[in-house]
C-alpha cells in the first residue's frame, strides 16, 4: 500500500501496529481504559516496507534494504533476536551454524532478505576467518 | 640557558597543555594523506567489483567486501569514478549544483576516490559544501545527560531542562552498567515533561542497549561503531554484516539507529594500517552506508584530541562530517567529548561545524556539569549554556539551543522530578524522597543530591530490566498519578514508533502547531535542505530568531541609564550669559545635560559632588572656579575648548555629563588638550578634586604632576552601552545658543 510520509499524520486510520490496531486508536483514552498492550506499540512489517519504499523514492536505497531487512526481523521474538546478533559477532559460530541460523530466518520467519545476508556473511566470515575455531 | 619570561608565560598557557606531534604514517598518525593511502580505482565485471582503490578482489578484506558489495551505488560509479575529483570538489561549493546530484555521484565514490576529492578543498569551501549536504534543513543538537551519582531525580530534572532549551536528542550513560535501566527511564521521563519529543538514548553495550530499546525505554541508539580496518572492526566485536543486523534489530522495533565512527580510532586501537586516519574513515562512512544506517555520528567522537595533535587534524575532522553528509548521512558532527585545555582553541574547532550546520552540532552536549558527565567530560557543558546562546545571538544562527528563563527551569525540573517519584512509587522502586525532588529541582551536580541506597537501587534496577515492564506501563503509572501530559507525550512516543516515520534520514520531533499529534516528525524527506546559495535553505528568521535574540540577561535599551536621570539639580542656575573675565581664575565647562537631563555621571557621582571637588580643588591653590554651561556641542573637546576662551587664565576643565574631563589651555589645538581623564567610570571625587588643583597650578604658572588615572581595560566592553545612551541625552540637550554663566549653590569649606 502506497501512504503518504509521514505516515503518523496522514494515515492514522490505516497504518496499523502489529497487533492491528491502527495509530488513531493509540491514545491516552484507550490507555485510561486499559485496553492497550505493548504489542499495540510495535511496528508492523508493512508499515516497514512502506517507509523503506519512501527511502527508496527518496533516493536512499540502502536504508530501505535494511527497512525491507526490518520488517522481516518484526516476526523474531526479542530473546531470539538478540541470539542472532550474538550468533553474528565475530567468532562466535561455526559455518553451519551460521548456515542454520539462516534456514531458520527463512523458514521459520519467512525472512528471504535476512537469510541471503546471513548466508552471504558466512561466506565472508568462512573466508577471513571470522568463525568459531 | 637564558629564559625569556614571555617564553615562559607562553609554555604555561592551556594551549600548550596540549600533545603535538609530528606525523608518523607507519603508525596511522597521519590525517588525511599517508603514503600507504591507496589510489582511487574502480573495475566492475558482469555486475561486481573485481578491483577497487588498487586492490584486486581476491586480496579484498572483510571491509573492502562490504563495502563493494554494498556502499557502493555501482550503477552510478562508473560516471563518479571518471569524474576528475577536483570537479566535484567544485561542485560541493557551487550553489548551483543542487545536493541530490552530488549525493548521487558520491554513492558511487571509492573510499580512496572520497579522499581524493577533499583534498582539493579548504576548511571554508568544506564549510560551504556542508552547509548545502547536510540533509535536514534546519540543524538541531543533542545534549548528554548523566551524573556521577546515576541519582533518578536529577537525571529526569536535567533532561526536562535539557528538552526545554531544545535539544532534539538526549543520550545518557553509567559508570556502573547495572545502573542503565533507571537512567534510560529517568530521562525518558524528563525529556517527556512539557512539550515532549525529544529522543532518547542510553549508551551501553550493544545487547544491554538493544534491550532497553525493546522495552521502549529509549527511542533510538547512536552507538553501533564502526572502523576502518578489518581488524579494529573484529577487535569492537563486531564485522559490516552483524551491525547491519543490530541495526535492521533495533529499526524492527521502530528504533532509530545511527552508527558511530571517527578518526583516530583505527590508530588508538594499534590497527590503523599505515593508512591515514581519514581514508580509513571514509572506509567506515561507506560500510556505515551499506549497513543501512541512516546517520552517523562522526567528527573523531572520543579520539579527538588524537587529529588534534597532528598538523591539519581539525580540518580532517570537518573533511569526515562533509563525507558523510555527501554520502547521504545524518550528521551528528563531534564537538562533544573534552578537546582541548583551551577556550580559544575548542571554540575556533566548534565553528566549522556551527557556521555551516549540522543535522546535530554536538553530538552530545553536555547539559550538565563536566564532573557529573560520565561520557568523560564535555567539551561545552552547563556552564556553557549562556555562552552558546550568546554565539547563536551574536550570528543569528541556529545550534539548536533555545534561551531559557529561570522560573521556567525550575517549572519542568520540579514537574519531572515528581513525575519520577511517582513512577517509582507506582512501580514499587526504591522511593524517590520529597527532599530529593526539591534538590533536583534547584540542584546543578549530583553534589547538590541527598544521598541514596545504592544497594536497594541496583537490585532494583536489576529486577526492572528483567521484568515485563515497558514504555506502556510508564505511561500509565504517569497517567494514574495525574501526571497526564508527561503520559500523553511517553504514549505518543509509542505511537511514533509504530508509525516508523523517524527511521528515515535526520528525523527528529518538534512540536506542531495546529495538529492533532503532540510533535510532529522532520526528516530529510519532509523537511530536506534545500541550500542552494544566499535566499535558500534555512535561514534564522521569524519566531526562530526572536527566540535566539531575547535571551533573558538583554534589557531594554531604555532602562540602562534610569540611574543617572533625575530631577534637575536646584542648587545650579543659569544667570545669563557667559562673560569673559580677565582676572586669573579656572573656568569649568559643562556639557548641555549637566545637572539638568542628567545629574549623575557614568559611574554615578551626582553632579553636585563632582562640581564641588573640582571647586575644592581649585581653591586648595587659592584661585576661584567659575561654572559655565556649553550648549552648542556635546563634544568634550569643544566644551573645553570653550571654556578656555572665557577663561580668565586661559585654563578651563571640560566635563561632559557622563564624566569625562579634560584640562584644556587657550591657544592649543582643539584636539590637544593639557591632561585627559577618558576613563571617566574610574574616576572618585578625590580624582575630580586633584583634576581641579591641576588646573589650577596651570592656571598658576606651576609645575604640574599630571593626576594619575587608574585603567580599566574592562570597562568600555561593560558601559559601552550606557555611554553611548547618556550621549545621545547629552546630544539632545546641544542648543545653537553661547555659554552660559552658572550659579552653583555651594561653598567651599577648605
Amino acid at each position: 500500500m502506497e501512504y503518504a510520509y509521514p505516515l503518523g499524520e496522514n494515515a492514522t486510520e490505516r497504518v496499523q501496529a502489529a497487533s492491528g490496531r491502527p495509530l488513531m486508536g493509540i491514545t491516552p483514552d484507550a490507555l485510561r481504559a486499559g485496553e492497550l498492550s505493548f504489542a499495540d506499540l510495535q511496528i508492523s512489517a508493512e508499515t516497514l516496507r512502506a517507509q523503506a519504499r519512501i527511502a527508496r523514492q527518496a533516493g536512499y536505497p540502502q536504508l530501505a534494504d535494511a527497512l525491507a531487512r526490518a520488517a522481516e526481523l518484526t516476526a523474531v521474538p526479542n530473546d531470539e533476536l538478540l541470539q542472532m546478533y550474538e550468533a553474528l559477532r565475530p567468532g562466535r559460530s561455526t559455518y553451519a551454524e551460521i548456515i542454520a541460523l539462516a534456514t531458520r530466518l527463512e523458514q521459520m520467519y519467512g525472512a528471504v532478505e535476512t537469510g541471503r545476508w546471513v548466508r552471504e556473511a558466512a561466506g565472508v566470515y568462512l573466508q577471513r576467518g571470522l568463525l568459531r575455531a | 640557558m637564558t629564559r625569556s619570561k614571555r617564553f615562559a608565560l607562553l609554555a604555561e598557557r592551556d594551549i600548550n597543555k596540549e600533545t603535538y606531534v609530528e606525523p608518523w604514517p607507519e603508525a596511522g598518525l597521519s590525517v588525511a594523506d599517508s603514503p600507504r593511502d591507496p589510489r582511487p580505482s574502480l573495475r566492475i565485471e558482469g555486475g561486481r567489483v573485481v578491483e577497487m582503490d588498487g586492490k584486486p578482489r581476491a586480496q579484498f578484506d572483510t571491509l573492502d567486501l562490504f563495502i563493494a558489495d554494498h556502499g557502493l551505488d555501482l550503477a552510478v560509479a562508473e560516471q563518479a569514478m571518471a569524474t576528475p575529483s577536483l570537479e566535484l570538489a567544485r561542485m560541493l561549493v557551487d550553489i548551483n549544483v543542487p545536493r541530490a546530484q552530488i549525493q548521487r555521484l558520491a554513492g558511487g565514490c571509492t573510499p580512496a576516490k572520497l579522499v581524493d576529492i577533499i583534498a582539493g578543498m579548504n576548511a571554508l569551501e568544506m564549510m560551504m559544501g556542508l552547509a548545502k549536504m547536510r540533509q535536514r534543513r534546519a540543524p538541531a543538537n543533542q545534549a548528554h545527560v548523566t551524573n556521577r551519582r546515576h541519582h533518578p531525580a536529577l537525571l529526569a530534572a536535567d533532561a526536562a531542562e535539557a528538552a526545554l532549551r531544545g535539544f532534539a536528542e538526549i543520550e545518557t550513560t553509567v559508570g556502573i552498567a547495572r545502573y542503565a535501566p533507571f537512567n534510560a527511564l529517568s530521562i525518558l521521563i524528563g525529556a517527556q515533561t512539557g512539550a515532549g519529543g525529544a529522543l532518547t538514548q542510553c549508551s551501553v553495550e550493544e545487547s544491554l542497549g538493544l534491550r532497553l530499546a525493546l522495552k521502549g525505554l529509549t527511542s533510538y541508539a547512536e552507538t553501533l561503531s564502526v572502523y576502518g580496518t578489518e581488524r579494529a572492526f573484529v577487535d569492537g566485536d563486531d564485522t559490516p554484516w552483524s551491525k547491519a543486523f543490530l541495526a535492521a534489530a533495533y529499526a524492527s522495533r521502530g528504533v532509530k539507529i545511527r552508527f558511530t565512527s571517527g578518526t583516530g580510532s583505527e590508530a588508538l586501537m594499534g590497527h590503523a594500517e599505515g593508512c591515514s586516519m581519514l581514508y580509513l574513515e571514509a572506509r567506515c562512512l561507506l560500510v556505515t552506508r551499506g549497513a543501512g544506517s541512516q546517520g552517523v555520528q562522526n567528527g573523531s567522537i572520543s579520539c579527538i584530541a588524537l587529529p588534534e595533535s597532528l598538523p591539519g587534524g581539525v580540518r580532517a575532522v570537518l573533511a569526515e562530517n562533509l563525507l558523510a553528509a555527501m554520502l547521504g548521512l545524518e550528521v551528528a558532527s563531534g564537538n562533544d567529548a573534552l578537546a582541548s585545555h583551551s577556550a580559544i582553541r575548542k571554540t575556533a574547532k566548534l565553528m566549522l561545524q556551527l557556521l555551516p550546520g549540522t543535522d546535530f552540532i554536538t553530538s552530545g552536549y553536555s547539559a550538565v556539569p563536566r564532573r557529573d558527565n560520565l561520557f568523560g567530560g564535555g567539551n561545552f557543558d552547563a556552564e556553557d549554556f549562556d555562552d552558546w546562546a550568546i554565539l547563536q545571538r551574536d550570528m543569528q544562527i541556529d545550534a539548536g539551543l533555545r534561551p531559557i528563563r529561570e522560573d521556567s527551569a525550575l517549572a519542568v525540573r520540579r514537574r519531572a522530578a515528581q513525575a519520577i517519584q511517582a513512577v517509582f512509587a507506582e512501580l514499587g522502586l526504591p522511593p524517590v524522597t520529597d527532599e530529593e525532588v526539591e534538590a533536583a529541582t534547584t540542584g546543578h551536580s549530583s553534589d547538590d543530591m541527598p544521598a541514596r541506597d545504592v544497594a536497594a537501587d541496583l537490585a532494583a534496577a536489576d529486577r526492572f530490566l528483567n521484568s515485563a515492564i515497558t514504555m506502556l506501563d510508564i505511561a500509565r503509572a504517569l497517567q494514574r498519578r495525574g501526571f497526564d501530559d508527561i503520559a500523553a507525550n511517553v504514549l505518543e512516543m509509542g505511537r511514533q514508533r509504530v508509525a516508523g516515520d523517524y527511521l528515515q534520514p535526520s528525523a527528529i520531533f518538534a512540536p506542531q502547531d495546529g495538529s492533532p499529534a503532540r510533535f510532529g516528525v522532520r526528516s530529510a524527506i519532509n523537511d530536506p535542505n534545500d541550500y542552494r546559495g544566499p535566499g535558500t535553505g534555512y535561514r534564522v528568521e521569524g519566531a526562530r530568531w526572536d527566540e535566539i535574540q531575547r535571551v533573558p540577561q538583554a534589557r531594554s535599551p531604555r532602562d540602562f541609564i534610569d540611574d543617572n536621570i533625575g530631577q534637575p539639580l536646584p542648587t545650579l542656575r543659569e544667570i545669563g550669559p557667559a562673560r569673559v573675565v580677565t582676572q586669573p581664575e579656572v573656568v569649568v565647562a559643562v556639557g548641555p545635560a549637566f545637572g539638568a537631563s542628567l545629574i549623575r555621571t557614568i559611574g554615578g557621582l551626582s553632579h553636585e559632588d563632582v562640581l564641588a571637588a573640582l571647586l575644592t580643588g581649585i581653591a586648595r591653590e587659592g584661585l576661584f572656579g567659575r561654572v559655565v554651561k556649553v550648549y552648542h556641542s556635546a563634544d568634550l573637546a569643544a566644551i573645553a575648548h570653550a571654556g578656555a576662551q572665557l577663561s580668565g587664565s586661559g585654563i578651563a576643565i571640560g566635563l561632559q555629563s557622563r564624566g569625562t574631563a579634560m584640562i584644556q589651555k587657550r591657544g592649543l589645538p582643539r584636539l590637544n588638550n593639557l591632561e585627559l581623564f577618558p576613563q571617566s567610570p574610574s574616576l572618585t571625587l578625590q580624582s575630580y578634586e586633584q583634576i581641579g588643583q591641576n588646573a589650577a597650578r596651570y592656571a598658576k604658572g606651576l609645575a604640574v604632576t599630571p593626576v594619575p588615572v587608574q585603567v580599566d581595560n574592562w570597562a568600555r566592553l561593560r558601559l559601552i552601552v550606557k555611554t553611548t545612551l547618556l550621549h545621545r541625552r547629552e546630544t539632545e540637550a546641544v542648543r545653537e545658543q553661547p555659554p552660559a554663566e552658572l550659579w552653583f549653590d555651594w561653598e567651599p569649606d577648605v
